[in-house]
């Protein structure tokens, strides 16, 4: 084991654990915008609902299914033209950003779709007797009854960009990852491995607990 | 009101298809408040949901109001579903939201004024007593409490039509009996016509005044309640019947009587409205000269009125018996029991 200078290493670690931050926010917030409506619209081209419509039904189940079954680290390096293309460059934070939101996005549409389809169809139906408009079906009933899951399901979408940002430190992104990478891996700093997998550890319990509180929340507003 | 005109539904399923409804007609009139009974898997759910084109049927017509409903835009049917309500057996509130923005969101969907709103909210929990419940949750109500919800939401677009699917099934007999009291002042205070669909003969006799027997996608029988009670013909609708009303000898007494070898006179005579509290039976005895036993029988309520089935054996004249039965023919319905058609 290296020692390291920890008077001026602490830096290090606070910028580190803002790009973990920065690496599980705007991706969250990006692969939300895809992932959501995408979650919705797996959901209503159903057979037997809102909008079935087989031809989308099976382009968009299968597009998310694709997408879903390539391994992380594999679509980080695959994706690097495409993320050129976008954000002008392959290294850094910025550039990990587009492999988490393409990895999110699918991720994110079918737990949507989870938390939709436990919606009871009785709520539906009712709806419909009403005379509601299918986007009113959607909009007033189904994403209401679904929010408090909604929103666990996205905790866990949430996390699962905490792991997926330290795993494109591979590729030099940056972030807690990175820095255990570099120097609790390839350097033997092992005080800095323990210290990324604390604070780790700590922003993925802060993230579940404010998730289950916000949840909890909706539920009994 | 409602039409049902050869109305067919019939499913694609692995097994080849599957006939849920065959050939239904009848009619619902304004005011009625009609019960559709039969056992699960009877096809009346299905049929229900034709009205309102929650299914559509496979063939036939459903007319509303004199209006087909398959020939509506999907425009026109939003807005022709506003005026038939509908209230669920496992209520169907949105769970996420208060019994006031339950009972608030018809009225949300059709962009009403939010004073409007709060007005007609209000008056709605207080017509099914819950205005002390506005703000609760739909999972701190009890099962009637919920269904109450339901039928105030139901009533919130002021519709023509109640569609009922199994309204009281889930609910004990006590709520049972408080949500049928409430469906019926829907309909006098409102004039709202109420389809009902239940697999409760409690219900068709506590509430209904016309009733349809469906079996297996059909309707075996239909009219009004006293003449379905009085003389059920299939033997579902008299087994529906049995269930309230103790309209059959029981196996012991049958055993009995057919046991001994003499001539029993037995009939059975129905009773209704006041007819029913009349000493009938005393009067014709002291006038004939006969003695009245009373072997089975029962006086119930049908739409607020008594409704008494009663099976006697006279002892007598023949003669004497004969001409008292013709005498109480005269007012009521009579007819004879043989033992052993009766199971």
């Amino acid at each position: 084991m290296r020692s390291t200078d920890w008077s001026t290493f602490w830096v290090r670690v606070l910028e580190a654990t803002l790009e973990t931050l920065t690496m599980t926010a705007f991706p969250l917030f990006f692969a939300s915008l895809i992932g959501i409506p995408l979650g919705v619209a797996v959901v209503v081209t159903r057979k037997g609902h809102l909008f079935e419509n087989r031809a989308a039904f099976f382009v968009l189940n299968t597009i998310v299914n694709i997408v879903r079954s390539v391994p992380f680290i594999i679509l980080l390096v695959a994706l690097i033209p495409l993320t050129r293309l976008i954000v002008g460059t392959t290294i850094g934070t910025t550039a990990a950003m587009v492999p988490l939101v393409i990895f999110a996005a699918p991720f994110i549409a079918r737990l949507v779709e989870s938390s939709l389809l436990e919606v009871d169809p009785g709520v539906t139906e009712a709806a419909k007797s009403m005379g509601a408009t299918p986007w009113q079906i959607i909009f007033r009933f189904l994403i209401p009854e679904a929010l408090s899951s909604l929103v666990l399901n996205l905790t866990i979408a949430t996390i699962g960009l905490v792991g997926a940002s330290a795993m494109a430190g591979a590729i030099g992104s940056g972030g807690l990852g990175d820095l255990a990478i570099a120097y609790g891996y390839q350097r033997f700093h092992t005080d800095v491995m323990i210290v990324t997998v604390i604070l780790l550890v700590i922003i993925v319990q802060a993230i579940q607990v404010s998730g289950n509180h916000l949840s909890q929340a909706i539920r009994r507003r | 009101m409602i039409t049902f005109d050869n109305v067919t539904k019939s499913y694609e399923g692995k097994e080849g298809t599957v006939t849920a409804v065959k050939n239904v007609s009848f009619t619902v009139n304004k005011g009625d408040i009609f019960g559709v009974i039969g056992f699960s898997g009877a096809g009346k759910s299905t049929l229900v949901r034709c009205v309102n084109l929650l299914e559509e049927p496979t063939s036939g017509e459903v007319r509303v109001n004199n209006r087909d409903m398959k020939s509506l835009s999907a425009k026109e049917l939003r807005e022709a579903r506003k005026k038939i309500g509908m209230v669920f057996q496992h209520f169907n509130l949105c769970e996420s939201k208060t019994v006031y923005a339950n009972v608030a969101i018809p009225l949300q969907l059709s962009k009403t004024p939010k004073k409007e709103v709060e007005k007609r909210v209000k008056d709605l929990l207080s017509f099914v007593g819950l205005s002390d419940k506005a703000d609760n949750y739909p999972d701190q109500l009890s099962g009637g409490q919920k269904q109450r919800v339901g039928i105030a939401r139901a009533l919130a677009t002021s519709p023509e039509v109640l569609l009922c699917d199994e309204a009281t099934s889930a609910l004990d007999p006590q709520t049972t009996k408080a949500i049928l009291a409430l469906l019926r002042k829907v309909n006098r205070e409102f004039g709202i016509t109420v389809l009902i669909i239940t697999h409760e003969m409690p219900v068709i006799r506590d509430i209904c005044n016309r009733v349809a027997v469906m079996e297996n996608g059909e309707v075996i029988e239909s009219g009004s309640v006293f003449d379905v009670f009085s003389r059920p013909e299939a033997k579902t609708t008299k087994n529906f019947v049995s269930s309230v009303m103790q309209d059959q000898l029981p196996q012991s007494v049958i055993k009995h009587l057919s046991e001994d070898g003499k001539t029993h006179y037995i009939y059975r005579i129905l009773f209704e409205g006041e007819m029913a509290s009349q000493p009938v039976l005393s009067k014709v005895g002291k006038q004939f000269d006969l003695e009245v036993n009373v072997l089975h029988g029962q006086i119930t309520e049908l739409q607020e009125k008594p409704f008494g089935n009663l099976i006697v054996e006279f002892h007598g004249e023949p003669e004497r018996i004969e001409e008292a039965v013709a005498l109480i023919k005269e007012n009521l319905t009579v007819r004879e029991v043989d033992l052993h058609e009766e199971y």
